[in-house]
């Protein structure tokens, strides 16, 4: 019978772990990883698993209770079948007359072809077994049909057969051409009159019930198949209903946080996923007010500063002519107005300087600041803004030194821009240089190039050198009284050189002096790498200051220095600065973008 | 040619800053005359006849890039413009409407002054030249450009840089270099006005401004002039060919 299959007995030899092709491994990662991300293939792997296991259970509960009322109806019938057949050669035997062995014999044999067909198209024929405990002397040859041997009955019928005058059965394996079959076995005992006891068997074959049995169990398990795949197709779909509008949601979440404000969800029917949908489109909404709120608030400041320091241009304009005509006439005034002048012309200046620089900020707050490049060589621009300095330098008895390559060294910049920030570097290093030389080097490799500019000053402690960049900052208060410069115009340089993808980086020590380097990308756009210039290692001991773990040197704003004098957005106020700066201590604020001077005073 | 006096038109609203202006001016002996709205600007221009016209771009009334339009519509007088703003748009805007050159606000009153006189300046140092380029024929001290037989009509400042180009043919010039020469600045300037004038020039001259013959871009250079048209060279206008082939070969 069927039952009973044959769990596959495990395989002696282990699966050696460990060598697995990277495809496979690759592969089972993707897997893996698809797993852990989708709600909706965990839902579903879990429901055809759990669905298959169930399916296993409950459709071989039902196999094997279909297969043991077959097997019972079967035998049942066998019994009858068996129990008239015998009854029926007994019958016979009893009637005919057979008085001597061979007499029997010949009965026997005659009877073989009724016993035979007992059982109908099931039979495979009968055995009739001499029962080891007769005793009579007489004995016939035991009959049998073809291709049934008493080995084919297994020891326990024999043994019931012989000790129960009732039937009995037990399954038994028939031999076909292709190994065996189930079959049945039903034997009691028959009284062969001289012959003493025999036992008579009926062998059924149970290929009918076997196939019928088979053909159930192949509906249970394609049905089975079916139900857990239809579950599996049911759950995705289900789940996915779910599962959409959690993802748009995350979708939209994603874009929202990533600065598509007018993200919002499509919201249909009043359940639970809806609600979420609502959530978070008030979330959203909420978001973007807040937001653009922000922004317009942001905005109007920029304007406002943007529009007062236009405002502000006319009547300085006026104020600074009219300085003017003062100043040229101040050789017929008295000392007391004389000196007025003066003053109202160097503050005018500062003011103005102020002014441009405060706009230039705004232009940057605004977002409106935009570099218009060209290949640009940044030895001569260093070697002009250095030459440009020596007035300025050489009143405060600073030596500048430029250190530039032979060939060129070209960038795409904003010519005026960059000139700018390498000024503000320079004309702060010399009002930090404490009449010690400061020197300015160029250099330049495949993707970058970098300025860096060296005093020899009070330098400057490393907490001061995170806020150097700040605007209005200034590292000593006292300081700040004798110098002019805007306060902004490092904060400017920095903006600037982030305009053109590069930075601005500054090292110092407190009496040691302060170095502060400009990175520009060679391609507006590009990749600025490691600085083809490090920074000097004697300002910063205490890290190394190109190992690109050490934090300190690349954040920008280091140990710094202070403030720069420096007229950011004035073109053309490089003028009079040096004159100035050297004639009176007050340090203009107005810098120069060129050359210069007729001295005002000559 | 200019008068002894140059006379200059100062439009702006801001009365302080125009006597400030005025002031200023009178100590450099030119004459000025004043106009405090766009909306009468045009009258006192033609009223004044003045050699020169310093304008706001921000008035009451008609703005200065449209007064700064209508003007130029009618004259060739040099137009500098006095600009509190001076970022890309609103200079840009200025030049194309023909303002030669800007004055951004604050200004130094040596700077008014020089840029006044840088306009004025011109056709003081004029010598009898003819000079050519492309298919065109300049005649300097006449302050005439033609091509074939027709006349066209060019701003001074178009004129002087169309000149500058034509006078050196083999160099290149860089739009440093043109500032100074045309406008007169000595030291680093706004080089969109180089580039604003080179426009408004070609769209003047050029058979096809999007490619220009006359007035070439040497890219991350500057500009140079084109090569003399040959003799036989196309006339698409219809322009007699015969005028192209006389020996009149410039000097220079």
């Amino acid at each position: 019978m069927a039952r009973g299959v044959p769990a596959g007995a495990p395989t002696g030899g282990r699966e050696r772990h460990g060598r697995v092709p990277v495809v496979v491994r690759r592969a089972a990662g993707a897997a893996a990883q698809r797993w852990r991300r989708s709600l909706q293939l965990r839902v579903v792997g879990l429901t055809v698993v759990l669905c298959l296991l169930t399916m296993v259970v409950v459709g071989g509960f039902l196999a094997d209770a279909i297969g043991e009322r077959l097997f019972d109806a079967r035998q049942e019938q066998a019994f009858g079948e068996a129990a008239e057949g015998a009854a029926a050669f007994q019958e016979r035997l009893d009637q005919a007359d057979v008085p001597t062995v061979v007499e029997l014999q010949q009965f026997l044999n005659d009877n073989q072809e009724a016993l035979a067909s007992v059982g109908g198209g099931a039979s495979r024929g009968f055995l009739l077994l001499r029962d080891p405990e007769n005793t009579a002397t007489s004995t016939v040859t035991g009959l049998a049909s073809a291709g049934l041997t008493q080995e084919l009955l297994p020891d326990e019928l024999r043994v019931a057969v012989e000790d129960k005058p009732t039937q009995q059965s037990a399954p038994v394996a028939l031999p076909t051409a292709d190994g065996t079959e189930p079959g049945l076995a039903v034997g009691q005992r028959v009284d062969l009159a001289l012959a003493g006891q025999y036992e008579l068997y009926f062998v059924v074959d149970l290929r009918q019930e076997q196939s019928t049995l088979d053909a159930v169990q192949r509906v249970i398990a394609v049905g089975g198949l079916l139900l857990v795949l239809l579950i599996g197709g049911i759950v995705s779909v289900v789940t996915r209903v779910v599962v959409r509008p959690v993802r748009a949601a995350a979708g939209a979440a994603s874009r929202l946080s990533a600065g598509e404000l007018d993200q919002r969800l499509d919201v249909r029917g009043e359940d639970d996923l809806a609600l979420l949908g609502r959530t978070f489109n008030e979330m959203a909404s909420s978001l973007q007010r807040q937001i653009t709120q922000l922004a317009e608030l942001s905005r109007l400041q920029q304007r406002f500063v943007s529009d007062v320091s236009h405002e502000l241009r006319t009547p300085l304009t006026t104020m600074r002519m009219a300085g003017e005509v003062l100043h040229e006439a101040r050789d017929d005034l008295d000392p007391a107005a004389r000196r007025s002048a003066e003053l109202l012309m160097t503050q005018l200046d500062r003011f103005e300087a102020l002014l441009a620089d405060l706009l230039e900020m705004s232009r940057f707050d605004a977002g409106a600041a935009a570099v218009d490049t060209e290949v640009v060589d940044l030895g001569v621009l260093v070697r002009r803004v250095v030459e440009h300095a020596e007035p300025v330098a050489d009143a405060q008895g600073v030596p500048v030194s430029a250190h530039v390559p032979e060939l060129p060294v070209t960038a795409e910049v904003e010519a005026p821009r960059v000139e700018r920030i390498v000024r503000n570097l320079v004309l702060n290093a010399v009002e930090h240089a404490e009449g010690r030389p400061v020197e300015v080097l160029l250099a330049g490799d495949e993707q970058a190039v970098a300025v860096l500019v060296r005093d020899h000053g009070v330098g400057l402690r490393p907490e001061d050198a995170e806020r150097v960049f700040d605007r209005f900052w200034r590292a000593d208060p006292a300081r700040a009284r004798t110098t002019g410069g805007s306060g902004l115009g490092l904060a400017i340089s920095s903006e600037d050189a982030q305009l053109h993808g590069g930075r601005l980086e500054v090292v110092g020590r407190p009496g040691v002096g302060a170095a502060f380097r400009l990175l520009l990308p060679r391609v507006l756009g590009g990749p600025v790498g490691l600085a083809p210039l490090a920074m000097p290692d004697d300002l910063a001991p205490d890290v190394p200051p190109d190992d690109p773990t050490a934090p300190s040197v690349l954040v920008e704003g280091l140990p710094g220095v202070v403030l720069v004098p420096s007229a950011a957005g004035s073109p053309g106020a490089w003028g009079d600065a040096g004159a100035e700066a050297a004639a009176d201590a007050i340090a203009t604020a107005s810098l120069p973008v060129v050359p210069p001077p007729v001295a005002r005073r000559g | 040619m200019v008068p002894m006096t140059p006379r200059v038109l100062v439009v702006d609203d801001d009365t302080a800053l125009a006597e400030m202006i005025g002031i200023v001016l009178r100590g450099e002996g030119i004459t000025p005359s004043f106009c405090a709205d766009g909306t009468g600007a045009l009258a006192a221009f033609r009223e004044g006849k003045p050699d020169l016209v310093l304008l706001d771009l921000m008035l009451p009334g008609v703005d200065g890039i449209e007064v700064c339009r209508r003007i130029r519509a009618e004259s060739d007088v040099p137009i500098v413009m006095l600009t509190a703003r001076s970022d890309t748009t609103d200079v840009v805007a200025g030049l194309e409407s023909g303002a030669d050159d800007y004055v951004p606000k604050p200004f130094k009153p040596k700077e008014l002054v020089a840029r006044v006189r840088a306009r004025l300046r011109r056709s003081e140092d004029e010598v009898p030249e003819t000079l050519r380029t492309g298919d065109l024929v300049i005649d300097v001290a006449g302050h005439s450009v033609t091509r074939g037989e027709r006349q066209i009509s060019l701003t001074p400042l178009e004129f002087d840089l169309l000149a500058a180009l034509a006078r050196k043919p083999w160099q290149v010039f860089t739009r440093e270099v043109l500032l100074e020469q045309v406008w007169g600045y000595r030291h680093q300037a706004d080089t969109r006005l180089v580039n604003v004038h080179v426009q408004r020039l070609r769209s003047k001259i050029e058979h096809d401004p999007e490619h220009p013959e006359i007035v070439l871009t040497v890219r991350g250079v500057g500009y140079r002039a084109g090569a003399v048209a040959p003799d036989a060279g196309p006339a698409p206008d219809g322009a007699d060919p015969g005028s192209l082939q006389g020996p009149g070969a410039p000097g220079a």
